[in-house]
């Protein structure tokens, strides 16, 4: 058979690790070939190597055939082949068309010509379905949209291998079922596409074959249609993997933390947070669902003070906290795993011993009198990096830049977790992560509930919300349209209230 | 010979000796430019060891290390500033204002020199605090980058020292001041007649405890770590409860503290008075000594060493080679460039290392 791309037999060493460990992959032209692995599997370097991003250590890379040597991104763009990154790379200041042609920019006399370049990305955009326009500020547009700019960017280079690198991980439902549809147009203009993705549901619903790869070895590359999402999560991970998490019925406490007509504006100085008010008890998840930008995100740094509150309480352990600061409403009880994790989760540029105490680092044990102590930050670090298994080169050495993104997220995961504070905000916990990571997460937000603390969950997942809480309250348009108990509701209902109707009348609670 | 290779390949270590092949082929590339205009390279180096002392006189080596003690404060300054985010262009001025404080302490008061000493060298730190605090309240309050306020405070206190010198302590030229008294000086006998009469002073070893005591901030302490945090990432840092914008204005003053301190050991230990309508060169050489010392307090005393050597060996070097003193500006020059430009030298470093260590089966590169 001919295959459009092989790679055979890839090696690549990274300080303390080997992340590609004689992997094969081979790609037939015209399909959706997905890669499946556990968090630093080794996906991403595999792709960067075949984008010229990374020297192998050995192997052959063949593409149509022909063996190359892609020693840069610009070989691989000659070769057709188009990455659209885990993390984006565009400038925010500039336009769609101004990233488009960046770097290739065709001149007309001594200035860029702009204008054809714009019609020629209207044309392409047009053409996929991907409704861009070519003279919008990337800092205006939204996740989705500007993910589709990385597309054009691809299509306009005449792409004709595209790779994507975990791209559903940013996007809302809605955005997956357009991008999935982008794809396939793609395949019907005789594209070959590579998918990463940790979303075994994504993988069945679009690709045609799937390799997996574990610990930087190639397991297997198996048919999608024939084979179950349990086999392949269980090629993945060595074992079988629960999908629904067991819990036990909430031993309710008391309210830690209140919510009482609250009111937030946004960047824009635009009320977000509309007279918002609810109650977690300690010994509950309460899930917040609703559409992105639907005021989520300033209700969250309101509650963990990032945001200034325009009106109204919020009382966390029996205090009035809005005015509080950070690092007050930290000591009395409040932990928050952040929505980004590289804007305010980490500092990237640290190791990870010195991440893991990113907001303890003050206290006993980790330093006495101002003065660090080396010796016990390790041990805290090598102690979470053991029980999370973050998996990275050099331990707590590890500079966390140089992480995969998932163990950046089970970092940060780690230490608020085993901070065990009363109040826990959690955002977008699982973004990222791979199926068996995701199970012991989810795993430990319950122990921390049983353990009688309250956990404020904001999920754009649906599924994540459904499985792990007990109440959950719907956002939409800056308000809370209802609150109805997990037991007892179902993706249409929460569908609906997502949409903005009064939803949940057969379980309606009243809090 | 993995060891070796390790050193072409890993970036931490190529990061730790691209300094060090920078300075070499500084040193090459200034060789082949007098190969071509016709001196003998081997002559001229072996003056500039003269003249800095490396063998032959040993007060020329003192007035190598008078030479560093200043860049060493100058160098730390933007570096500290640099670890945590700022980018202190200011130290020029920071350590005028310092200098010119000392000065004036220096003539005004009449106190046992037990006293005064201490009391002009702690309030040159202090000016140069005041100096730096400006800028970074300025950012801290107003997001005003504080690179161009940096700039604007160097002019300010440029024509500041303008002013007050020939209005508040004039001396027998108009230009400069009156000389300080000898109870605030940094010079000392033991010192001079140690190096036989060099101007090296007490500002040597304030510069090594300056090292010490910054390089333990910045490593050891909580303070250090809140810093470094707030540079790196400021989001992180507020979402981990510190306070950001405290913190711009402290890594400010501390910077300027070291500028200041630049200031006292170079007019109470070298010039004795101050002159007017002149920014202090070491202000801005402090930034060339901070890249080539990776912003590392162990790495400033090397990189400051350098440049203090070849700052004290140039002017007998062109006296008796006749090869242009320029040319140590020009070696300075590309040693700043190829450390700056360290990503070419990594690549090369990376081919270096293909070339020498091909492995089996490489059939790749
Ligand atoms: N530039 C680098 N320097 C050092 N180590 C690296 C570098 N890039 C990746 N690694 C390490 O290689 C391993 C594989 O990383 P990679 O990013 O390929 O994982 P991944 O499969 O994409 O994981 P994820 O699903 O979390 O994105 C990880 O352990 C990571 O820490
Ligand atoms: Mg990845």
């Amino acid at each position: 058979m001919d295959y459009v791309i092989e790679m055979l037999n890839i090696r690549k060493e990274f300080p303390g690790i080997v992340a590609n460990d004689n992997i094969t992959l081979r790609v037939i032209p015209g399909e959706i070939h997905a890669l499946l692995g556990e968090n630093g599997a080794g996906k991403s370097t595999l792709m960067s190597i075949l984008f010229g991003l990374y020297k192998p250590d050995k192997g052959i890379i063949k593409v149509r055939g022909k063996e190359v040597n892609i020693s840069n991104p610009n070989i691989a763009t000659e070769l057709g082949i188009g990455m659209v990154h885990q993390h984006f790379k565009l400038i925010h200041n500039f336009t769609v068309t101004e990233n488009i042609i960046l770097g290739m920019e065709k001149t007309k006399g001594l200035s860029i010509d702009i204008k054809s370049a714009a019609k020629r990305i209207k044309e392409l955009s047009n053409l996929y379905g991907l409704k861009v326009d070519p003279y919008a500020k990337i800092e205006d547009i939204s996740v989705g949209m500007q993910q589709r700019v990385e597309i054009l960017k691809m299509l306009y280079r005449n792409a004709d291998i595209l790779i994507f690198d975990e791209p559903t991980a940013v996007l809302t439902p809605q955005e997956v079922e357009e991008l999935m549809n982008i794809m396939r147009r793609l395949i019907d203009e005789g594209k070959s596409i590579i998918l990463i993705t940790h979303k075994l549901k994504e993988i069945k619903a679009i690709a045609n074959r799937c390799t997996i790869i574990r610990k930087g070895k190639g397991i297997a590359t198996v048919d999608v249609a024939s084979t179950s999402t349990e086999k392949m999560a269980e090629l993945m991970v060595g074992h079988e993997v629960n999908f629904k998490v067991k819990k036990g019925e909430p031993k309710l406490g008391d309210v830690l933390l209140k919510v009482d007509k609250l009111n937030v504006k946004d960047n824009r100085d635009i009320t977000a947070v509309k007279d918002v008010s609810f109650e977690v008890r300690g010994g509950e998840i309460l899930g917040i669902a609703g559409v992105d930008g639907n005021g989520q995100t300033e209700l969250i740094e309101a509650i963990t003070g990032l945001r200034k509150v325009e009106s109204g309480k919020i009382i966390l352990n029996g205090e009035e906290v809005q005015d509080w600061s950070i690092r007050k409403r930290n000591e009395l009880g409040l932990g928050h795993i952040p929505e980004d994790r590289h804007k305010h989760g980490l500092v990237l540029d640290f190791l990870l011993e010195d991440n893991m105490i990113l907001e303890n680092y003050y206290k006993s044990p980790f330093s006495s009198k101002g003065i660090l102590n080396r010796e016990e930050i390790r041990k805290y670090s090598d102690r979470l990096i053991k029980e999370f298994d973050v998996r990275c080169g050099k331990g707590s050495k590890t500079i966390v830049r140089s992480m995969s993104g998932g163990n950046q997220q089970k970092a940060i995961i780690a230490r608020e977790i085993d901070r065990s504070p009363q109040v826990l905000v959690v955002s977008q916990p699982t973004r990222g992560l791979d199926v068996g990571a995701i199970e012991y997460i989810h795993k430990r937000l319950i122990e921390e509930r049983d353990k009688g603390k309250a956990i404020l969950l904001f999920s754009l997942e649906l599924d994540e919300i459904l499985n792990v809480s007990d109440r959950i309250a719907v956002m939409y348009e800056g308000n809370i349209v209802g609150i109805v108990d997990a037991k007892s509701t179902d993706e249409n209902e929460l569908g609906l209230m997502m949409a903005g109707s009064k939803g949940g009348n057969k379980n309606e609670k009243n809090i | 010979m993995k060891k070796i290779s390790k050193y072409f390949t890993n970036e931490d270590y190529q990061k730790k000796i691209i300094p060090f092949l920078s300075v070499l082929l500084g040193f090459i590339m200034g060789a082949l430019i007098m190969l071509f205009s016709g001196y003998n390279p081997l002559e001229a180096y072996s003056a500039l060891l003269k003249g800095a002392g490396f063998y032959g006189s040993i007060k020329r080596f003192g007035d190598t290390l008078l030479n560093m003690t200043t860049l060493i404060f100058t160098g730390l300054s933007v570096a500290f500033a640099f670890r945590t985010g700022l980018f202190n262009i200011g130290a020029a001025g920071q350590m005028l204002m310092g200098g010119f404080i000392a000065v004036y302490i220096g003539i005004i008061f009449d106190l046992p020199r037990i006293i005064h000493l201490p009391f002009a060298v702690i309030s040159a730190g202090l000016a140069g605090a005041l100096w730096a605090s400006i800028p970074g309240i300025l950012k801290a309050k107003f997001k005003v980058h504080e690179v161009v306020t940096t700039i604007m405070m160097n002019w300010i206190a440029y024509w500041s020292v303008y002013y007050f010198v020939p209005n508040y302590i004039p001396g027998n030229f108009d230009t400069e001041s009156a000389v300080i008294k000898e109870s605030a000086s940094l010079r000392t006998d033991w010192l001079s007649s140690l190096f036989k009469g060099s101007y090296v002073n007490l500002g040597l070893f304030l510069s090594i405890i300056a090292v010490i005591i910054i390089w333990w901030i910045l490593e050891k302490t909580t303070f250090g770590y809140e810093l470094k945090a707030v540079g790196f990432n400021p989001n992180s840092a507020e979402y981990a409860g510190m306070k950001v914008n405290r913190n711009i204005v402290f890594s400010m003053m501390i910077s300027g503290t070291l500028a200041g301190l630049a200031g006292a050991v170079y007019y109470l230990g070298y010039t004795n008075n101050i002159k007017i309508g002149e920014l202090p060169t070491q202000g801005f050489d402090g930034i060339a000594v901070a890249l080539l010392g990776l912003n590392n307090p162990i790495g400033i005393v090397f990189s400051s060493f350098l440049f203090g050597f070849m700052n004290a060996g140039k002017l007998f070097m062109s006296a008796s080679t006749e090869v242009p003193k320029e040319l140590i500006e020009i070696i300075i020059a590309v040693i700043i460039f190829f450390a700056a430009a360290n990503l070419m030298i990594k690549g090369f470093l990376s081919k270096i290392n293909k070339v020498i260590y091909r492995k089996e089966g490489e059939k790749n590169v």
